[in-house]
C-alpha cells in the first residue's frame, strides 16, 4: 500500500459541510438524508415528492454556486465504457433499494445514529467495493 | 419553509461533495484501491460528517418535533437480513466498478458529463425495477 493524493483538510471540511446538511434536514424537516432513498422516492412516490426533487436540485446547484463564487473549475474523470456505466448504474440503483441505503443513508445518517444495520451495510459495501477495484486491477 | 430547507440542505451537501472532491469518481476509486495506491480522503469525509451529525442527531431526537414538520420521520428498521447484505454487495460492486454512488452522481449533473448521465439513467432504472418487483410482492 502506497498513500497517494491524500487531501485530509479539504476532505474533512467537505465532510463537515455534508454533516451540516444532514443535520439541517433532520432539525427542520425531521428527515434523515439518504440520497438513494430521496432519488428513488422522487421517482416512484407521491409523498414528499416536491421536497425530494428540491433536495436533488440543490445537489446540482451546489457545484454550480461553488464554481461561480470561487471561480474554480470542477474536474471529474470517468474513463469507463458506456456498457460498464450502465451495468454499474443498475447495480447501484438495484442494490441501494434492496439494502435501503447508500453511502449517505447508511454511511452517514445510519452510522451517525449508531444503527447496527447501517454499520453492517457500510462495512459490506466498502469491502465489496475494495474487492471490485482489486479484481479490476488484475484484469 | 420546509421546501426551502430541502433545497438549501441539498445545496450544502452538493458543495460538500465538491470541496471534499467526492464528486470525482477517481477520488473515490483511490479510496477503494486499498491494496494499491491508496487515497484515504474518503474516510476523512465520513469522519468530518459524523463528528458533526452524530452528536447533533442525538440532541435533536430529544426534541418533541422538528421545526418545520409535524414529526420525525425516519426508518427504525433494525433488521440485519439477506436483503441488507445482498443489496449492499450489489451496491458495492457497482460503486467499485466506476466510483460513483447516488449523491456524487446526481451532483455531477452540474458538469454535464455524458458518462455520469448514462450512469444516472441506469441507476434510476434500477430504482424503478426494485419498486416494480416490490409492488408485485405486495399484491401477490
Amino acid at each position: 500500500m502506497n498513500i497517494v493524493n491524500f487531501t485530509p483538510v479539504t476532505a474533512t471540511l467537505g465532510g463537515i459541510l455534508i454533516g451540516l446538511a444532514v443535520v439541517v434536514f433532520f432539525l427542520f424537516n425531521g428527515r434523515l438524508v439518504g440520497i438513494s432513498g430521496i432519488a428513488a422516492n422522487a421517482l416512484t412516490e407521491k409523498n414528499n415528492r416536491f421536497d425530494n426533487i428540491l433536495f436533488l436540485l440543490g445537489l446540482v446547484i451546489g457545484p454550480i454556486l461553488y464554481s461561480l463564487f470561487t471561480k474554480n473549475e470542477i474536474n471529474i474523470t470517468i474513463s469507463n465504457s458506456f456498457i460498464l456505466l450502465i451495468i454499474a448504474g443498475l447495480l447501484v440503483g438495484i442494490g441501494t433499494r434492496i439494502s435501503g441505503g447508500c453511502t449517505s443513508g447508511h454511511g452517514i445518517s445510519g452510522i451517525g445514529r449508531f444503527s447496527l444495520r447501517s454499520i453492517v451495510a457500510t462495512i459490506t459495501f466498502m469491502i465489496v467495493g475494495i474487492l471490485t477495484v482489486l479484481i479490476k486491477n488484475f484484469i | 419553509m420546509n421546501k426551502l430547507v430541502s433545497l438549501v440542505a441539498g445545496i450544502i451537501f452538493g458543495i460538500g461533495l465538491v470541496i471534499s472532491e467526492m464528486i470525482n469518481p477517481e477520488k473515490v476509486l483511490g479510496f477503494l484501491n486499498l491494496f494499491g495506491n491508496w487515497d484515504p480522503s474518503l474516510a476523512f469525509v465520513m469522519i468530518g460528517a459524523l463528528v458533526v451529525s452524530s452528536p447533533l442527531f442525538h440532541l435533536i431526537k430529544k426534541k418533541e418535533k422538528p421545526i418545520f414538520a409535524e414529526n420525525f420521520n425516519y426508518s427504525n428498521n433494525k433488521n440485519i437480513n439477506n436483503r441488507l447484505i445482498i443489496g449492499s454487495v450489489l451496491f458495492g460492486a457497482g460503486w467499485g466498478l466506476v466510483g460513483l454512488c447516488p449523491g456524487p452522481a446526481i451532483s455531477s449533473i452540474a458538469l454535464l458529463n455524458i458518462h455520469s448521465i448514462i450512469f444516472i439513467v441506469a441507476m434510476f432504472f434500477g430504482f424503478y425495477l426494485v419498486k416494480l418487483i416490490n409492488f408485485d410482492n405486495k399484491n401477490a
